[in-house]
């Protein structure tokens, strides 16, 4: 029989999805994220509310799986994940220390949305995340995840991947 | 017909464009011109697929009998399927295959801004998703329609070419049926022709920055949002629905 020592508490459920990585990005976790949207403990049971980043995103299926199973894991049995679409996510989501997280592993983190030139479609100065440098063009809207916007450095000559602007 | 059963039929009219046009854009993988455009057609097709799979998730529970999103996609006959001939034209070339994308993003994209204030909530909440991954479709099919027609001799005929073929799919898109008007009238869907005039806008916009023309009205095909599909059809769906007939509820 499992003992659960101490009560489940929001801020305990929270600590533990800090645990609980993006699949696609695992360098930040899904509150870093953004697309938890609420977490609800009701005696033993917990209810967590995620959003999809993008609509065909298929590590949303992931991401409740290892929500489940990190919560599973630390004891808690009754745990359902359900998932919202409105608010719609959008990247203003990402803490601060997500995207700092993200710069670090190499990807350009999104500019923020209230920047009018992302709306009317005019391209963002983006910083090469390795080198640092703003002479950096587009190669592709459409990168290695849905999220992703393919860019490459003219300075440093590498390519690297931009979390786009949602 | 009832409100619900309009509803029923109008989701499905949504979700099966975004869904054959997903299949036609998947065609592409490993078969893409560059790498960058292999990846951009596999994320466009995955946008719409998720689109699509809210909506056949959507209707089936304004239906009310238990069909699943997956029972919608697969198990539906030819006949039943909802969706303008448009989407379901073969790839072609290159240029073929962003000309069709960018005659439906143009439409596409004013469609899931006015439905985000339709007052159907569900209906609201998939169009604020997909309206900003609509942006973006507009964008890439806008910068390629450009790129054939200010490009070379060939490209430009190419892309000519795409439009004037494809040009007598676009009427359907607009036509507003008496299921439609019903829900105009209880806001549930948006009056097609303000979706019309942001299209023509967009369209000329976009075609005079190409230096391409605008093929000139002429006999618009029909049938499509009645389940009369044209050749293709059957060809698609075998292969979308081949699986889950030959074996029933598998799962992977």
């Amino acid at each position: 029989m499992v003992m659960v020592t101490s009560a489940i508490t929001e801020a305990r459920v929270r600590e533990l999805l800090q645990n609980v990585k993006d699949p696609e990005v695992p360098a930040i976790s899904v509150l870093e994220l953004g697309v938890v949207r609420a977490v609800e403990v009701k005696n033993d049971s917990v209810l967590v509310t995620i959003t999809p980043t993008y609509t065909g995103c298929p590590a949303m299926d992931v991401m409740k799986q290892d929500i489940e199973k990190e919560l599973h894991d630390a004891g808690i049995a009754d745990v359902r994940v359900q998932q919202v679409l409105s608010p719609a996510w959008t990247t203003d989501w990402i803490t601060t220390e997500g995207k700092a997280k993200l710069k670090a592993y190499g990807i350009a983190p999104p500019e923020h949305t209230a920047d009018i030139r992302a709306l009317k479609g005019e391209l963002p100065v983006v910083e090469c995340p390795h080198c640092g440098s703003k002479n950096t063009g587009m190669i592709s809207l459409f990168g290695s995840t849905a999220c992703k916007a393919l860019w490459k450095c003219n300075a440093c000559l590498e390519p690297f991947d931009q979390f786009k602007c949602l | 017909m009832s409100q619900q059963e309009a509803l029923f039929t109008y989701c499905l009219r949504q979700a099966d464009d975004l869904l054959i046009l997903s299949h036609r854009l998947s065609e592409w993988c490993g078969h893409g011109p560059v790498l960058e455009e292999d990846i951009a057609l596999t994320n466009r097709a995955l946008d719409h697929i998720g689109e699509a799979r809210n909506l056949l998730t959507y209707a089936g529970q304004v239906e009310g009998k238990g069909r699943t999103e997956d029972d919608l996609a697969f198990l539906r006959a030819e006949r039943q399927f909802v969706n303008t001939k448009l989407v379901e034209q073969p790839n072609g070339d290159y240029a073929f295959t962003i000309a069709r994308s960018f005659l439906f993003d143009a439409y596409h994209l004013p469609l899931a801004e006015a439905l985000t204030k339709s007052s159907d909530a569900q209906l609201a909440a998939i169009a604020g998703k997909a309206v900003k991954e609509a942006q973006y479709h507009l964008r890439h099919s806008s910068d390629w329609l450009k790129r054939f027609g200010d490009g070379t001799e060939e490209s430009h005929r190419r892309a000519q070419a795409a439009l004037d073929g494809l040009w007598t799919f676009t009427g359907e898109l607009f036509v507003q049926d008496d299921l439609h008007q019903g829900l105009v009238k209880a806001g549930v869907a948006p009056d097609l022709i303000a979706i019309k005039a942001s299209f023509d806008e967009t369209v000329d916009n976009v075609l005079a920055e190409a230096t391409l023309k605008r093929p000139v009205d002429g006999f618009m095909a029909s049938g499509g949002r009645q389940g009369k599909h044209g050749e293709n059809m059957g060809f698609i769906l075998a292969e979308i629905q081949y699986l889950q007939r030959a074996y029933p509820g598998a799962k992977w």
